[in-house]
C-alpha cells in the first residue's frame, strides 16, 4: 500500500476578477504528518486554505478528503468532512467559558437542555487529550493568547477535525508558549491528526514540519521532505532568486551618547530600566511577550502616562508625557500593532506618510498638495513601497508595504531616536529584508535606533547591543560579540535580580 | 489577494461615487413631473430659504461624525439659541444679541466636547444629556411662551433676497465652502478625518487629538446657534419649540450624503446635496398635500434605503 493521504487537492484553480490567485495547485497532506505551507504574502496560501475550509469556491480541480471527493464551497460541509481551521484572529466568544466555546454550536450535546456537568466534563476530556490543563469553566477572556489558541484547537478537535490548519499560530506567542504549542501539535500528529502549518517563521517550520510546500504567485514552486531541503533553498524558492543573507553587514556605531535612560519605571511592566544609546547605534530590546519591552519603548516615547525616572536626550532632561511631546523632543515610535494603531487603513498613502510631519508640506494649516504628492512619491521610491502611487489606499497594500508606509511616516520627522516596536511582525520575507536594509541605512547616516522585538534572530542579526528584559526587569546588556539566541535566553532566565540591576546599569 | 492593474471604473464604483448626485437628479425629475409648481421661482426660493439653517447644522454634524462621534444636541441648541436671541433682542442691540447667542451655542458644544474628548464619555450619551438640558433651558427662559422680535432690518434680512436668491442661502453657501476647503486642504480637516479613521494611530503620530475632537463639538454648537438666528429672522419669533428634530434631519442628511457613521469618511459636497435631497422630499410632499404624518413615514423609509444601499456597495467592493 502506498502513502495514505488525509487531504488531496488536485489542480486547484481560482481566479478573482480575471487574476489568477491559484494556478492548478496540487497539494497533498499525508495522514498523521505536519505539512508546512510557506510563501510570500499574496502567494496564494490563504486562498488555498480558504478553499480547503469551504470559505471560497474553487473554479476547477478536485478536493479529496480521506479518499472521498468533496465538492467544497461550504464551510459546514468541510467541517463535517473533518477540516478544522484556526485563523490568526480567533473566533472565540470572550465572555463565555472554555467549555461553552468548545461546544459553541451544540451546547446541548444533542439533548433538549444543557447539562453543564456533562458539557464541562467532555470539554475537560478534549483538553486532556491535547495534553494541557485548562479549567473548562474559566472564561476565555481570562486566558492568555496561548491558552486561547489551545481552546481553538480543542474546539476544532471537538468538532472531530482530522485535518487541522493553523495560520501563523505563533505570531503572538512567546518562545516558551511556542514550544508548548509544538508539543501539542506533535502529540496530535502521533494520534493521527494531519496538520497544515502556515508560517513566515522558517526556523519554526524546520523545527516542526515533516514536509514543506512553497507557493509563489499562485503556483507550487517546490515540495520537499523537510530533512531533504535547507533554509536557503526555501528562501530562494519563495523569492524566486537566491539570497546571501537576510541581514545587512553591521557597521560600527559611534561613541557619542544620544539618549540616556536611568531608572525608568512604569507600573509592573518597567522596573528600574537603565541604558544608554549611542549615535548611529542599533540597540535591541529583547524579551518575550509580556517582558516589558514594548512598555519600555512606549514610556521613552511618552505613549503612556505615569512613567517615572530620568530620560536624558542629548544632554537635556526630558519628560515625555504624551506622543506629542515625544515627537517634539525628537523621539519617534513605530507601534507594535500596525493595524490597530500604526497606519490609517482608510486613508491614502500620502495622508499616512505626512501624518506626523504636516508642517513640512503645509503653510498656516493649508496643505501644499502638489508639494506633498511630490514628497510622498519620493518616499515611495526611496522605500520601494509597492503601490499605484501616493493616492493608493493604505488598506489595499500588503502588510510589508503598510509597514513601510508607517516607517516613511517616521522618517519624515527629523528625529534623533527612532524606536521600532516589532518592525517586521506579519511582514513577508522579501519586505523584511528591505526593512532591515532601511534600518541599517538609517543607522549608517547617524540615527540612533531602538528595536524592540520578540524575534531573537532579528535582534541578533541587526543590533549592536541588546538589552534583555524579563517580567519588567532589565536582565542585562549583551555586547555584539555575545549576541546569540542562546545567550539571550540564558540572560533572560538565569540572571538573578540583583545581578541584573547591576548589569542593566551603565 | 492584492489586485493591481489598470483602473477601469466599474458600474458599482460609478454608483458609489455618484449615488448622491443620481438620487438628487431623480428627485428633481420626479418633483417636476408630479407637481406643476415645483419649478416655480417662489417654491425654489422657499426651498432654499427653509433649508439654509439645517444646511449649516449639517456641516457641523459632518465634522462631528467624521471624528466618529455624533451630536444630538443641535436641535435643542437651535431652540435655546432662538429663545435667547429673541430675549436679548428685547433689550439689547442686534450685534450684541447675535454675539451672545453664538457664544451660548459654542458653550453648549464645549460642554459636549469636554466630556467626549477629555473624559472619554460616549458622544451619544453626552450630547443626549446636553440636548435635554438645553431644551429645558429654552422653556425656562421664555416661561413656555414665544417671544416676538421687532427689528425691521433684521426681519428684512430674513425675507430679503440678493440676485433672486435668499440672503440666508448665501450664508449657508459660505459656510459650506469653508468646510469644503477645511476638509480638502487644511491640516485641521485631515486630522479630523483621521481621528474617525483611527484615533489611537493619530495620537501616536504625535498629534494632540483631543483638542481636535473637542473642537468639532464647539463648531457644531456654533453652527447650530447660527441656524437659530437665521430661523428667528425668518419667523420673527423666539420659540422654545424651534429646532425640534433637527438633529435627526441633520444626521439623515449626512447619511444620504454618504458619510460613514463610523467616522473617517465623508465630503462636504455630498452633504450639501443631501441637504437638498431631504429638503426636496419634504417639499414635494407638501406640494402634493401628503399629510405630515405620512411624510414622517416616507422620510424614514428613504433614509433606511440610503443606508442599505451604502452597505450593498461596501459588500460588492470587498
Amino acid at each position: 500500500m502506498g502513502k495514505q493521504y488525509a487531504v488531496e487537492m488536485e489542480e486547484i484553480t481560482k481566479t478573482f476578477g480575471g487574476v489568477h490567485a491559484l494556478k492548478e495547485v496540487s497539494f497533498q497532506i499525508e495522514k498523521g504528518t505536519i505539512h508546512a505551507l510557506v510563501g510570500e504574502n499574496g502567494a496564494g496560501k490563504s486562498t488555498l486554505m480558504k478553499i480547503l475550509s469551504g470559505a471560497y469556491t474553487k473554479d476547477s480541480g478536485k478536493i479529496i478528503i480521506e479518499g472521498k471527493e468533496i465538492s467544497g464551497g461550504s464551510t459546514l460541509g468541510m467541517k463535517k468532512a473533518g477540516v478544522g481551521i484556526i485563523y490568526q484572529e480567533f473566533a472565540l466568544a470572550p465572555d463565555l467559558s472554555v467549555a461553552e466555546n468548545i461546544f459553541i454550536n451544540r451546547m446541548n450535546l444533542g439533548k433538549g437542555f444543557i447539562s453543564w456537568k456533562e458539557l464541562n466534563q467532555r470539554a475537560g476530556e478534549i483538553i486532556d487529550k491535547i495534553g494541557f490543563q485548562i479549567e473548562p469553566r474559566q472564561k476565555v477572556e481570562e486566558l492568555s493568547v496561548a491558552y486561547q489558541q489551545i481552546v481553538e484547537i480543542a474546539k476544532a478537535l471537538g468538532e472531530d477535525a482530522r485535518v487541522l490548519v493553523l495560520d501563523e499560530p505563533t505570531a503572538v506567542l512567546s518562545p516558551y508558549e511556542t514550544e508548548k504549542l509544538f508539543q501539542v501539535l506533535r502529540h496530535l500528529r502521533e494520534q493521527g491528526t494531519s496538520i497544515v502549518y502556515i508560517s513566515h517563521r522558517l526556523d519554526e517550520v524546520f523545527q516542526l514540519s515533516d514536509e514543506i510546500t512553497v507557493l509563489r504567485d499562485g503556483e507550487v514552486v517546490s515540495h520537499n521532505r523537510t530533512e531533504e531541503t535547507s533554509m536557503d533553498k526555501i528562501v530562494s524558492d519563495m523569492l524566486g532568486r537566491s539570497v546571501q543573507s537576510l541581514y545587512p553587514e553591521k557597521t560600527a556605531a559611534g561613541n557619542e551618547t544620544v539618549l540616556e535612560v536611568k531608572d525608568l519605571n512604569l507600573g509592573n511592566m518597567v522596573r528600574s530600566v537603565s541604558f544608554a544609546l549611542h549615535k548611529g547605534e542599533i540597540f535591541g530590546i529583547a524579551g518575550l511577550v509580556g517582558s516589558g519591552k514594548t512598555e519600555t519603548a512606549r514610556a521613552i516615547f511618552g505613549a503612556d502616562k505615569g512613567a517615572r525616572g530620568e530620560i536624558v536626550l542629548k544632554g537635556r532632561k526630558i519628560r515625555p508625557a504624551s506622543p506629542y511631546e515625544g515627537v517634539k523632543n525628537g523621539i519617534t515610535y513605530l507601534s507594535e500593532s500596525r493595524k490597530e494603531d500604526g497606519v490609517l487603513l482608510d486613508m491614502k498613502i500620502r495622508e499616512n506618510v505626512t501624518m506626523a510631519s504636516m508642517k513640512k508640506v503645509s503653510k498656516c494649516m493649508v496643505f501644499h498638495i502638489k508639494k506633498e504628492k511630490k514628497y510622498v512619491e519620493e518616499m515611495i521610491r526611496r522605500l520601494s513601497i509597492k503601490s499605484n502611487g501616493s493616492e493608493t489606499l493604505t488598506g489595499d497594500l500588503s502588510g510589508g508595504n503598510q509597514q513601510k508606509v508607517s516607517l516613511a511616516k517616521w522618517l519624515s520627522v527629523d528625529s534623533d531616536v527612532l524606536i521600532l516596536d516589532e518592525p517586521t511582525r506579519g511582514v513577508d520575507i522579501g519586505a523584511k529584508m528591505e526593512i532591515y536594509g532601511i534600518i541599517h541605512e538609517l543607522a549608517r547616516q547617524g540615527k540612533s535606533i531602538i528595536i524592540a522585538s520578540s524575534e531573537m534572530e532579528e535582534i541578533c542579526g541587526l543590533c549592536h547591543r541588546v538589552l534583555v528584559m524579563h517580567k519588567g526587569l532589565a536582565k542585562g546588556i549583551l555586547e555584539q560579540e555575545e549576541l546569540t539566541k542562546h545567550n539571550i535566553i540564558h540572560c533572560s532566565v538565569n540572571n538573578s535580580s540583583e545581578q541584573s540591576l547591576k548589569a542593566g546599569g551603565i | 489577494m492584492e489586485k493591481k492593474g489598470k483602473h477601469k471604473i466599474t458600474v458599482s464604483e460609478f454608483f458609489e461615487k455618484w449615488n448622491t448626485v443620481i438620487v438628487f437628479c431623480v428627485i428633481v425629475i420626479i418633483a417636476s413631473l408630479l407637481t406643476t409648481n415645483f419649478m416655480q421661482v417662489q417654491n425654489l426660493t422657499n426651498l432654499l430659504k427653509q433649508n439654509a439653517g439645517i444646511g449649516i447644522i449639517a456641516m457641523g454634524m459632518l465634522l462631528v461624525i467624521l471624528t466618529g462621534g455624533i451630536d444630538l444636541s443641535v436641535g435643542s441648541i437651535v431652540g435655546v439659541g432662538n429663545v435667547i436671541f429673541a430675549f436679548m433682542m428685547q433689550t439689547h442691540s442686534l450685534g450684541y444679541s447675535i454675539g451672545v447667542t453664538l457664544l451660548v451655542g459654542a458653550a453648549c458644544g464645549a460642554i459636549s466636547g469636554y466630556f467626549v474628548a477629555y473624559r472619554n464619555l460616549q458622544p451619544f450619551v453626552v450630547t443626549l444629556s446636553v440636548m435635554t438640558v438645553a431644551r429645558g433651558y429654552a422653556y425656562i427662559i421664555c416661561k413656555g411662551a414665544s417671544i416676538s422680535i421687532k427689528h425691521p432690518d433684521f426681519l428684512a434680512f430674513g425675507y430679503g433676497t440678493f440676485l433672486g436668491i435668499p440672503k440666508q442661502t448665501y450664508l449657508m453657501i459660505l459656510i459650506f465652502l469653508l468646510i469644503w476647503f477645511v476638509l480638502r486642504y487644511t491640516t485641521y480637516g485631515r486630522i479630523v478625518t483621521a481621528i474617525g479613521s483611527n484615533e489611537e494611530a493619530v495620537r501616536l503620530s504625535g498629534i494632540r487629538s483631543r483638542i481636535y475632537k473637542f473642537s468639532v463639538y464647539v463648531v457644531s454648537g456654533l453652527f447650530a446657534a447660527t441656524a437659530a438666528i437665521l430661523n428667528s429672522s425668518r419667523t420673527g419669533v423666539g420659540s422654545p419649540l424651534t429646532g425640534d428634530g433637527f438633529e435627526l434631519d441633520a444626521i439623515a442628511i449626512t447619511v444620504i450624503g454618504g458619510v460613514s457613521l463610523n467616522g473617517g469618511k465623508g465630503t462636504a459636497g455630498r452633504v450639501l446635496i443631501g441637504v437638498f435631497v431631504i429638503g426636496m422630499i419634504g417639499n414635494i410632499m407638501n406640494l402634493t398635500k401628503v399629510s405630515a404624518y405620512t411624510q414622517q413615514v416616507v422620510k424614514g423609509l428613504i433614509i433606511l434605503c440610503a443606508v442599505f444601499m451604502q452597505t450593498l456597495q461596501k459588500k460588492s467592493r470587498a
